[in-house]
């Protein structure tokens, strides 16, 4: 794919050059909210080219039914970080292949937001569905980072895990993920907070960890299952899609055979 | 009956359908797109062995919806859940009189499930009435992303909903199917959400709430509704393939499933025609949950059983050899089972 150069009228030409790295880079910022995923990532990408006067991104999704909501959602981010990027000219975002592909495309051409596209259908907005999405993503990390410090820690059993604090976890991917999420949600990322929180930060008490940490290992399992499966079939519809993904964690990365030992012990 | 290295198994094949997506059916674009995107599920979840043609898949027909779903005699009973899809398909989606004429067949082999939608108001309340005395009801299939005029969702908390379930409960048609699809009215709100679930199965309590494909791809969501509420059930529809492509996944699915609601409220199907029961059934028998997965007890064979068929036999009161019943486990009605299991199992 070629490149874009431009230049302000009656200047020399900028120096500015914008290339599809820049793109990918830009549209890397736009998360599935419901795989909690850039959907560069996905391979939901499918196409950058640079226009005579802008930019033209073509996405695609792993079924013609996705949620038409969460559709206009990555649709309208991905237009939102092309157009901020410097110098992109007339940005053009268009879903390709979806049955709803008609509204949400004008609705984008047209900037009319989420209200405007979907005009009877729409009530409020989507800042709630986003919200109930960034809730999710949160708890999945949490889990993923006590369970992997229940395997890492002998002197851990799971029902200690109410009194770990963030400080406990040790520096590793899943503990920059958790932070990243708490602060999505507004909670303190320091030391001193504890990691089994509800979405208000709201430690829950020691009586039900267990249970509370089994019902997050429910919403991770979920979501990491949704993310295989839709890889899965974006590959299976649109083939050599997969060279476009980015493979995603094994589910489990920690082994749950690392629990055997404190699950032992709580009932001996 | 399937039998395996003695084992015996009383199979019901709770979710098949029998439908029509050929061309000449498709009233328009999003005709082609749903079975499109059904047939992408069947290409993407399939052993090579058992993959159709894009041809093949269109319609099948009673000769061959027979030959397929009872193949070697393995499945005892099937139930038809239809999807109606009116919108998309000119005669539909599901084929009711074909569907009906093999059931008027095979009554021991087949029960057929009609459907209805609220939004048809009181016409479709006289409909149903009308349904029930000609298929003499137990169940009937909704599926929530039907699209309607305008509309295209609906909720089972809605008003007129609950007027059909008034209805259901004075008919005795007590099973209901739910296949929570996306969209739904308003757009803004998670399209996959179960939480009408709760409401209904709250407030019908002599109804069964069958959740089909387990509340997929809100399976947690799922979970914590129905441990909650002792007349809501998951049906395995769409979830059984994931024992081929993604084992791990699947016992994980399963292992929450018996964790969250008991094996007593899980129901074995296919899907048919997305997929064939035979190697879901010969698979799912072999199945045992990974060994370092050890928050889960393995899956025994009683299970396994319950789940392959003893569980909707009961619902739909299927005649069961009696050297083949089982007894209900001896757990909680609500919340999590036997939390202690998984680690007795791992000493």
């Amino acid at each position: 794919m070629g490149t874009a150069v431009r230049s302000a009228p009656g200047e020399a030409p900028a120096l500015l050059v914008l290339t599809e790295d820049d793109v990918l880079r830009a549209l890397g910022a736009v998360i599935d909210p419901e795989l909690d995923e850039p959907i560069t990532d996905l391979g939901f990408v499918r196409s950058v080219r640079f226009t005579d006067d802008g930019l033209e991104v073509h996405l695609r999704l792993p079924t013609s039914f996705c949620a038409p909501n969460f559709a206009y959602l990555m649709a309208s981010d991905a237009k939102d970080v092309l157009t901020a990027l410097p110098d992109t000219g007339r940005v053009v975002v268009e879903l390709d292949d979806h049955h709803d592909s008609d509204i949400i495309n004008r609705g984008l051409a047209a900037d009319a937001g989420y209200l405007g596209t979907f005009r009877h259908e729409a009530e409020s907005d989507l800042d709630e569905l986003r919200a109930t999405f960034q809730r999710k993503a949160h708890t999945a990390a949490m889990e993923r980072a006590l369970t992997a410090l229940l395997r890492a820690r002998s002197d851990i059993e799971e029902q200690d895990v109410a009194s770990v604090v963030l400080g406990d976890l040790p520096d590793d991917v899943a503990k920059e993920a958790l932070l990243r999420r708490r602060q999505t949600l507004g909670l303190s990322i320091d030391d001193s907070e504890p990691v089994l929180v509800d979405d208000r930060g709201v430690p829950h008490p020691v009586a039900s960890a267990a249970l509370a940490l089994r019902r997050a290992r429910s919403t991770r399992i979920s979501l990491d299952g949704n993310a295989h499966f839709c890889r899965g079939l974006l590959a299976t519809r649109y083939p050599g899609s997969e060279a476009d993904q980015t493979p995603r964690p094994e589910e489990n990365f920690f082994p749950v055979s690392s629990l055997i030992r404190t699950t032992r012990r709580s009932v001996a | 009956m399937y039998t395996k290295d003695g084992e015996k198994f009383f199979i019901v094949d709770a979710h098949v359908a029998l439908w029509d997506a050929r061309p000449e059916n498709q009233r328009n674009i999003h005709g082609k797109q749903f079975i499109d995107c059904f047939y992408d599920y069947h290409a993407n979840l399939s052993p090579e062995s058992e993959k159709w043609p894009y041809e093949e898949y269109l319609y099948q027909g009673g000769e061959r919806f027979m030959r397929d779903v009872f193949a070697d005699d393995i499945v005892d009973h099937a139930i038809f859940q239809p999807a109606a899809l009116t919108e998309f398909y000119k005669t539909g989606f599901g084929q009711t009189e074909e569907a009906w004429a093999l059931t008027q067949a095979h009554p021991d082999k087949l029960t057929y499930n009609h459907n209805f939608d609220p939004r048809y108001g009181e016409a479709g309340l006289d409909q149903l009435r009308a349904d029930h005395e000609r298929f003499g009801l137990k169940g009937v299939k909704l599926y929530t992303a039907e699209w309607h005029g305008e509309s295209r969702g609906w909720k089972l908390d809605d008003p007129w909903a609950y007027r059909y379930f008034e209805l259901c409960r004075e008919l005795g048609i007590t099973n209901i199917h739910v296949h929570k699809g996306p969209t739904i009215r308003p757009l803004d709100r998670d399209a996959f959400d179960v939480a009408d679930i709760d409401h209904v199965a709250t407030d019908f309590t002599d109804l069964n709430f069958v959740v089909e494909h387990v509340g997929l791809p809100r399976l947690e969501d799922f979970c914590w509704i129905a441990t909650q509420e002792p007349n809501v059930h998951g049906g395995l529809a769409v979830a059984m393939p994931f024992i081929h492509t993604r084992p791990r996944y699947f016992a994980q699915i399963i292992g929450e499933l018996i964790y969250w609601i008991g094996e007593d409220r899980i129901q074995f199907s296919s899907d048919y025609a997305l997929w064939t029961p035979k190697w879901l059934i010969e698979a799912f028998v072999n199945f045992q949950i990974p060994e370092d997965m050890t928050e889960y007890a393995p899956i025994t064979m009683d299970q396994k059983r319950k789940i392959l068929g003893l569980n909707a036999a009961k619902m739909y009161d299927i005649p069961v050899p009696a050297e083949l019943q089982l007894p209900a486990a001896d757990e909680t009605a609500t919340g999590p089972r036997q939390p202690e299991r998984a680690d007795l199992a791992a000493v």
